[in-house]
């Protein structure tokens, strides 16, 4: 999917300057509110008009002000997410699934129902309507909905920002399924870098109705590590079990040991700051810390006065500390040196 | 307290008229609600106020108008063309109802069409539905209770109906005399006391009626487990 936007749009004293050309199937676009994220939603859905400039998807042309074309929504092929999923609550699921289906050519059909039922899941809710639905059964309908349209792109406008971070860690796993199984590329619309980070390749950075940047959401990451909260590592748990009150779980040749009063069911996300993690040379005894890595220095970066170090912890595993610059001085540590990374089991705070 | 078999024709004839008033009615007011509430045109505000009007006039004013209007004058000679002579029929006892309570009902839809969050007409968009088909399979259903609460004020209206009635369907029995003009009649009849408080007493159960029925027809579906 190539992706091409080239647009300004003037609403009151606000205004809004946006150029950007991406091929990335999982595209983010991050600001806080009020930085023209929505703007540039409506932009694309087709439910607003820029003044002047081109959007184009592949070789479709959405909107060009100087040939005066202006496709209306329901021509543009763009499957919409909203925050609070806005399913229609006369009808069933079923029914909310095939509102797009059945008004689709059957020649555009690229993706069937049973298919969508079945990798969101979606079987037991059929029959149910949209008032018996949790938030993230929600989403997962109009997530459902949208794609059954066989949209060319799905516009996912804060799709996560009502729900909470148990009914999030249900949404995560299912969007980046549909990336997968049907090949659909996304513009994942957040003020949540961790669910940027989470499910996008590249992100675009808007602030004040100027787009200031784009990169990779891990780098965006990193700038954070000169903030109170540091940079956030992000850690998902597989296959966990519970003993002596602690959940433990593997992470690549290791384990790790976290505190959590939830469920701790699998695939659940937690992040760990960077500021958390100590740095040790020699293998200590008597800790009272729950986890305990055995690393190797990756590499170092500096960050306003801070030292980030990544660690490899093996298996593709990795880790960023952070300690002051004088620590590192101190510690004097070369790449590809060995390194024990020591935090407690109560470090960790669920996103997801 | 006994009906007489005029009182019945008048009962039945009462309810005739504002049943069909409502259906005669309620495709148009669906239509000019939305296209109150959903359209930007130049002239709105005088066609809300036309609609409106006949709630604002004396009803004895809007039945001399259509008088005027079907009459020799007016669109009399065309309609006799096509063998359709309204007045003093029933038939004018219906359009009289129509008219006098299409303002309830268009507000009632309105306030209906209010309650629509646009944000579904613009999901609905963007699942490739048109206008039309948004109109009928997502904003229809959506306000369908503001249909069932306007057409039975519309249908509690039209009983009532006296002024517009008396003066473009007459008031002959068993033909154009609907429950107020038989009560009309009843009251300046001497000894007509007892007749007229049974045909009260039956528009006041026929009235009820529609009232509960139409309360129990908006516990919708999807309403009520909501």
């Amino acid at each position: 999917m190539s992706l091409y936007v080239a647009v300004e749009k003037t609403l009151g004293n606000f205004s809004l300057h946006a150029e950007f050309n991406s091929e990335s199937p999982t595209l983010g676009l991050f600001g806080p509110s009020g930085s023209g994220k929505s703007t540039l939603f409506n932009l694309l859905a087709g439910t607003v008009d820029p003044d002047r400039g081109t959007i184009r998807i592949g070789e479709r042309l959405l909107f060009n002000s100087a040939t005066r074309i202006s496709l209306p929504p329901r021509e543009r092929r763009i499957g919409l997410v909203f925050q609070q999923g806005l399913l229609f609550p006369h009808l069933t699921v079923q029914e909310n699934l095939l509102f797009g289906y059945r008004r689709l050519p059957r020649a555009e059909r690229r993706i069937v129902p049973d298919r969508v039922v079945d990798v969101l899941h979606l079987a037991p809710l059929l029959g149910r309507r949209s008032l018996e639905l949790s938030g993230g059964e929600r989403q997962r309908v109009a997530l459902g909905r949208a794609l059954l349209c066989s949209p060319k792109l799905l516009l996912l406008d804060e799709p996560m920002s009502a729900l909470d971070h148990r009914l999030k860690g249900q949404i995560i796993p299912f969007l980046q399924a549909v990336q997968r199984e049907f090949t659909m590329p996304y513009l994942l619309i957040s003020h949540s870098l961790e669910e940027i980070r989470m499910l996008t390749d590249e992100v675009l950075l808007i602030e004040q109705g100027v787009l200031t940047g784009r990169s990779h959401p891990e780098e965006i990451a990193r700038q954070s590590l000169g903030s109170s909260a540091g940079y956030q590592n992000l850690v998902k748990v597989e296959s966990p079990c519970k003993v002596d009150g602690l959940w433990t779980f593997p992470w690549g040749d290791q384990r790790l040991h976290l505190v959590d009063n939830g469920s701790g069911s699998p695939g659940v996300c937690y992040s760990l700051s960077s500021r958390d993690i100590l740095l040790c040379r020699e293998h200590p005894s008597a800790i009272s810390a729950r986890n305990l890595l055995s690393c190797r220095v990756l590499k170092t970066f500096a960050y306003q006065g801070h030292v980030g170090i990544e660690l490899d912890c093996g298996n593709g595993r990795s880790l960023v500390s952070q300690i002051v610059s004088r620590a590192a001085r101190e510690l004097g540590l070369g790449i590809g040196e060995r390194v024990y990374a020591l935090f407690k089991a109560s470090a960790f705070r669920r996103v997801a | 307290m006994t009906l007489t078999n005029t009182d019945w024709q008048a009962l039945l004839l009462s309810a005739q008229v504002a049943s069909l008033a409502v259906l005669v009615a309620l495709p148009f007011g669906f239509a000019v609600a939305c296209l109150l509430h959903f359209g930007r045109f130049r002239g709105k505000a005088l066609l809300e106020g036309l609609v409106n009007l006949p709630l604002v006039l004396p009803p004895v004013v809007v039945g001399y108008l259509l008088l005027l209007g079907l009459g020799t004058q007016g669109l009399g000679p065309l309609l006799d063309r096509f063998g359709l002579s309204l007045l003093f029929t029933w038939y004018a006892a219906v359009l009289a109802a129509t008219v006098v309570g299409f303002p309830l009902l268009v507000r009632a839809i309105r306030i209906g069409l209010e309650g629509v969050d646009p944000q579904l007409i613009r999901v609905s968009g963007s699942l490739g539905a048109t206008r039309i088909d948004t109109l009928c399979n997502v904003i229809l259903p959506l306000a369908r209770r503001s249909l069932v609460a306007g057409g039975s004020l519309m249908f509690a209206r039209s009983l009532g109906e006296f002024g517009a009635t008396i003066m473009i369907a007459g008031n002959i029995p068993g033909v154009t005399q609907t429950i107020p003009l038989a009560i009309y009649d009843y009251s300046g009849m001497p000894g007509g006391e007892t007749l007229a408080f049974g045909l009260c007493m039956a528009s006041i159960v026929l009235s009820l009626t529609v009232l509960i029925a139409s309360e129990q027809l908006m516990k919708g579906r999807w309403e009520a487990k909501g």
